[in-house]
């Protein structure tokens, strides 16, 4: 796996407005946060009880001005970074549809107990653990999760987003440059979860193609039976490809959430 | 100084004085008081289960939903039980504080009778439920709904039960302070639960029989 | 017979639970040995185990919380090192099943077992001395409180011995703490214990807003009485209005685990986004319940030691009280990424930066309070300038992950952890450690040693930065949290550096139980004999050290804000020369016995030993019933006793 460099080495545009926005906040509270610290430290030194040249106005309590001052500075920092929420939160929204003149490409994510599968339902292929994708074009994501709640997320593309039984949530991203970029379920969901991990593997188009190509012919098939075989054999790292996937795999799955734990627990 | 028997004085009365600097409240209203505040954690406490009534309440997994189990003949019977037990148990604190024993005892006796008779007909609903199928496992829908109206009863039966102590101390101990004001916490217990009580009917069954 | 319990359950082919659990019974066993020996039995029962005085519920408290720091904090230091170990294909030392009990023990005992009862108990102890009241509306009501909060923590020790703890994380989400996915006891265990703390702690609540709202010595209007009591009130409101949804809450998913009800499950049209939005309701204030004493103790320490009245004390009220409205408005922001969609994001991201107003303007008032101060550093001013300085810190990175774009790209990763511990060490740790320090001369009538006790900050500051700041990095990186083991072993060094700075803290707890040994070994050279041995300015510096179980022969005449400051300026104290009689709440079992009633039902619960549990059950009502009856008089305290006791605080003698 290649080096990763997480959310700080944005890999598509989402990631990169997300990032924007970390920068941006950060730089304007530290425009007061700097300050206080250096203040505190400062009040502390010179005020300090050795120090008889400070002055000591031990009955003075109260300043209309500094009042004044001292609500209007948080409360402008405030300001400007609600305005930064609310244009982000809806610029950035996970299920808006990136603009693109390019036709977007379907992916259907179901988190399992412990992997992730990948089904691309226009193509009626499916993988395991791997995401191949091609460069430049908008990926629309549906997820859901198989029992127990996850979330999809590859940091170097942006936005991670819940995965959640027995219901559909939605994710836009595009990866701007090649690479293998590493993705993980955010959030915990039992024994194997350490192993929840995935590969986004981005290549030009015409490699996509290629590979599209290759795993209809030869990858093995994906119906309901090996779905359920699938759901039930715990935590896996395997990458596997499936050529040939049942249309509605996924609107199934989704319905059916009383799935069987993947694992015996002992008591 | 006398002392009050059964309680420790919290505060000395102390010369008036305006406002919040008046010193420390006398017991009765520390104790009323006191008692509020627990009181509206409770309605927080139904508000929790209210607001998973409102998101569950169409989540009948293909069961019954509540326009099929709901006798609002049945509810309207629960709700005029309820209301006149309020009542009685109004005349109960008046009796009690102007010292007419008897007048007392009739009126806890009523406002029992009237709790019991409405804990007995919430029951053989839930019984009757329960038999054809539709029991607190049934669906998203059931769960809350037994579990809202249940609380409710849970908070009725401990009433009763708590009413029946009171009697029993005020019978053995006479009507002292601290009795006095034990039975004046249990009057708001019982009003407030009336109050549950509406808005219970109000969104439960009024508008789940629809 | 036995329900689901079995031989198995204690975990003989677990050498570290073993270890630790023989561990606890051989320290338990010891402790209560050296008590039978020692002939403590009859002093510990009636001085402490039934006593209602809050000063001494007060100190009860706080020795279950700094207890449970080191059950909390030896799971923390186990984690740390599991993570030190296991990147690349190694595995370390602890697997899945234990490290996932591990990292829920440790939230769940930290947050409802180290911060509540330490914040509590601090409240419990000085709030009635700053009000210049005897004592709290319901004194016997405290006690049961306390006992309750008790036989919770028990029950979660407990689990290390017999069964397992929940393997969930601190909250437990559904769909995984259902019986589907969590079949064992973990998740019931976790769920009995809090139900039972909780309701201590709801109890607890009451009777603090009560006892601030209705008992307050004579002239003492709201805007006299000290800042932590404000933030006291404002806190125990929040428990009032939260707790009852953590009760409900947890009392759904007890159903659905219990009675195969459909709230949260997956199948039957159950709802877990219910779960999620109703705990973090109630999760969000929790951490301004934690935090709001926190900053009343800080108000308190930074105007006593800079010798200055605390600046702004009407902002400072309205900073608080806005923070407890705020509190209830912002819950959202822990599920942003539950896909709520653009504008309700928005909002609830902006309400919660909005709440940072308010606190930002408790931070420069503390500012100018020091400003022409004669500052002292003492112990608790040290740890409130290091709160000062992290806090804000902490702050900057909870408003960045209130942006919903950027809370996409953090959210439950090592920068999450990062920032709630940099809030809640920085606040509310440092806060109590600063509150400790302050308020144990009153409790015991000798100071701690400064020394152990500067060591302890340092330790604690400085660890705390090693051990943090590197999760800041590595959450950047896209490490996500509750991970057993990573592949990626650029990784690694983060973790070691973390490591290091956990150990840093631990020399720094153990500093403080050093201090604690060295300062009660050493206590006549730091005698408290004024009870005001930091020339304090509110009420409780009035009373001896230690207090009278009365508090106050006669109740104090409040004139103006910062009471006892006023007073010594005017010089003013004058001995009445006639005390009259006063009486005091007499000791009960009650609380204890509840508690007791509580460990058994909660254990018989857990096990489904459904005859225990009634038995249990019937027990505590049975003890409810019978205090109720009785008829409980007070203990008369003589005029003479209370002149006698005045003249030796006067003189300087420590009253016996």
């Amino acid at each position: 796996m290649s080096r990763a460099e997480g959310v700080l080495d944005p890999q598509g545009p989402i990631a990169a407005a997300d990032r924007e926005i970390l920068f941006n906040a950060t730089v304007i509270m530290l425009v007061v946060v700097i300050p206080v610290i250096l203040l505190t430290l400062a009040f502390a030194w010179w005020y300090r009880a050795s120090n008889t040249r400070a002055a000591y106005t031990p009955d003075w309590a109260h300043s209309g001005r500094i009042e004044f001052v001292v609500w209007s500075i948080p409360a402008m920092v405030v300001l400007l970074l609600a305005a930064v929420a609310w244009t982000g939160s809806h610029d950035l929204d996970p299920a808006r549809a990136l603009a693109s003149k390019v036709k977007p490409l379907r992916i259907e994510v179901v988190a399992l107990d412990w992997k992730w599968l990948f089904i691309y339902p226009d193509l009626r292929v499916a993988t395991l653990n791997q995401l191949t994708v091609p460069t430049g074009v908008p990926l629309q994501f549906e997820l859901t999760s198989a029992n127990v709640m996850n979330a999809f997320w590859v940091p170097q593309l942006g936005s991670q987003i819940s995965t959640m039984p027995g219901m559909t949530t939605h994710l836009n991203l595009l990866a701007e440059h090649s690479g293998d970029f590493p993705g993980l379920s955010a959030n915990f969901s039992g024994e194997g979860f350490s192993d929840m991990r995935f590969v986004v593997h981005a290549v030009p188009a015409a490699a996509f193609s290629s590979w599209l190509a290759v795993t209809q012919a030869q990858g093995a098939a994906l119906d309901a039976g090996a779905y359920s075989q699938l759901a039930r054999s715990g935590a896996d790292v395997s990458i596997r490809d499936y050529g040939r996937v049942e249309r509605g795999l996924f609107e199934r799955i989704q319905h059916d959430t009383s799935g069987t734990p993947a694992h015996s627990m002992e008591q | 100084m006398s002392a009050q028997v059964g309680v420790a004085q919290l505060g000395a009365p102390e010369p008036a004085r305006a406002g919040s600097g008046a010193g420390p409240a006398p017991v009765r209203i520390v104790v009323g008081y006191g008692f509020w505040i627990f009181l509206l954690s409770d309605i927080i406490l139904f508000s929790a289960l209210f607001a998973t009534y409102a998101v569950l309440h169409d989540q009948t997994a293909g069961g019954p939903s509540g326009h099929e189990l709901f006798e609002l003949r049945h509810a309207g019977i629960e709700t005029l039980c309820l209301l006149f037990s309020s009542y009685t148990c109004g005349l109960a604190i008046l009796a009690i504080e102007r010292r007419r024993l008897w007048a007392f005892y009739l009126c806890g006796a009523l406002t029992l009778l009237l709790g019991a008779t409405f804990l007995g007909l919430e029951l053989s609903e839930f019984i009757a439920l329960v038999a054809r199928g539709a029991g607190p496992s049934r669906s998203a829908f059931l769960s809350a709904f037994f579990s809202l109206v249940g609380l409710h009863g849970a908070h009725v039966t401990v009433g009763l039960l708590w009413l029946i102590f009171l009697v029993a101390q005020t019978a053995y101990r006479g009507p002292l302070d601290y009795v006095r004001r034990r039975l004046l916490c249990f009057s708001l217990f019982w009003h407030a639960l009336d109050i549950i009580w509406v808005a219970l009917l109000t969104m439960v069954y009024l508008m789940g029989a629809r | 017979m036995l329900g689901k319990l079995t031989w198995q359950a204690i975990p003989f082919n677990e050498p570290p639970a073993m270890a630790a659990s023989g561990m606890i019974v051989v320290g338990i066993i010891a402790i209560l040995a050296l008590i039978t020996r020692k002939g403590w039995w009859p002093y510990l029962w009636r001085e402490w185990l039934t006593s209602v005085d809050h000063k001494r519920i007060g100190v009860m408290y706080v020795i279950l919380a700094l207890v449970l720091l080191l059950r909390g904090f030896s799971d923390a230091i186990m984690m740390r090192t599991q993570l030190a170990m296991a990147a690349g294909g190694a595995s370390g030392y602890l697997p899945p099943e234990h490290y996932d009990q591990i990292f829920s023990a440790h939230g769940t005992i930290m947050i409802f077992f180290m911060a509540m009862p330490f914040v509590i108990g601090l409240m419990n102890f000085v709030v009635p001395l700053q009000l210049g009241v005897r004592d709290v509306a319901f004194p016997v009501l405290n006690s049961v409180s306390f006992w309750l909060t008790a036989a919770g923590a028990l029950l979660v020790n407990v689990s290390l011995m017999v069964g397992e703890f929940a393997r969930t994380g601190w909250l437990a989400y559904p769909p995984l703490s259902e019986l589907a996915y969590s079949p064992g006891v973990g998740v019931d265990y976790y769920l009995w214990s809090l139900q039972i703390s909780g309701l201590g702690t709801l109890l607890a609540g009451i009777n603090m807003v009560t006892t601030i709202l209705k008992l307050r010595a004579p002239g003492m209007t709201y805007m006299r009485m000290p800042v932590f009591c404000w933030t006291a009130l404002c806190s125990c409101m929040l428990i009032v209005a939260a707790f009852p949804v953590l009760t409900a809450t947890f009392g759904m998913l007890l159903l659905d685990r219990y009675a195969g009800m459909h709230f949260f499950t997956n199948t039957g049209g159950g709802n877990f986004m219910m779960y999620v939005n109703l705990i973090w309701v109630w999760g969000h204030p929790e951490v301004y319940i934690l935090v709001l004493p926190a900053f009343g103790i800080f108000s308190e320490v930074v105007a006593t030691f800079s010798g200055k009245q605390l600046f702004g004390y009407r902002s400072m009220v309205l900073a608080t009280l806005a923070i407890c409205v705020l509190s209830f408005m912002v819950w959202l922001h822990h599920f942003f990424t539950m896909g709520a969609g653009a504008d309700v994001n928005a909002v609830f991201g902006i309400m919660s930066m909005i709440i940072a107003i308010p606190t930002g303007v408790k931070l420069f008032n503390w500012l100018f309070t020091m400003f022409r101060g004669r500052i002292r550093f003492e112990v608790p001013v040290l740890w409130s300038l290091g709160f000062m300085v992290t806090f804000v810190m902490g702050g900057l990175t909870g408003v960045l992950l209130a942006v919903p774009p950027a809370n996409f790209i953090l959210h439950d990763s090592l920068f999450l952890v990062a920032h709630f511990h940099n809030v809640i060490i920085g606040a509310v740790v440092f806060g109590v450690m600063a509150g400790y320090d302050y308020w144990f001369p009153k409790a015991f009538g000798f100071t701690l040693h400064r020394g152990l006790g500067r060591v302890s900050f340092w330790c604690w500051f400085v660890g705390f930065y090693l051990a943090f700041f590197p999760l800041y990095a590595v959450g950047l990186l896209g490490m996500t949290r509750r991970m057993q083991h990573y592949a990626d072993l650029s990784w690694q060094p983060y973790m070691m550096v973390a490591e290091g700075g956990a150990v840093v803290i631990l020399c720094g707890i153990l500093a403080t139980i050093l201090q604690l040994v060295v300062s009660i070994r050493t206590r006549e050279r730091r005698r408290d004999l004024s009870g005001d041995p930091w020339n304090g300015r509110t009420l409780e510096w009035s009373t001896a050290s230690p207090p009278p179980v009365y508090n106050f022969a006669v109740m104090p005449q409040v004139e103006s804000l910062d009471a006892f400051w006023a007073t010594k300026q005017r010089a003013a104290a004058k001995a009445p020369e006639q005390y009259p009689a006063i009486e005091v709440p007499r000791n009960s079992p009650n609380g204890f016995l509840t508690a007791f009633f509580a460990v058994v039902s909660g254990f018989a619960l857990i096990w489904h030993i459904w005859w225990l549990a009634i038995l249990g059950v019937a027990g505590a009502l049975t003890i409810l019933v019978a205090f109720g009856w009785m008829q409980r008089t007070p203990v008369e305290v003589s005029g003479e006793q209370l002149a006698a006791d005045e003249r030796a605080r006067r003189s300087g003698l420590v009253p016996v």
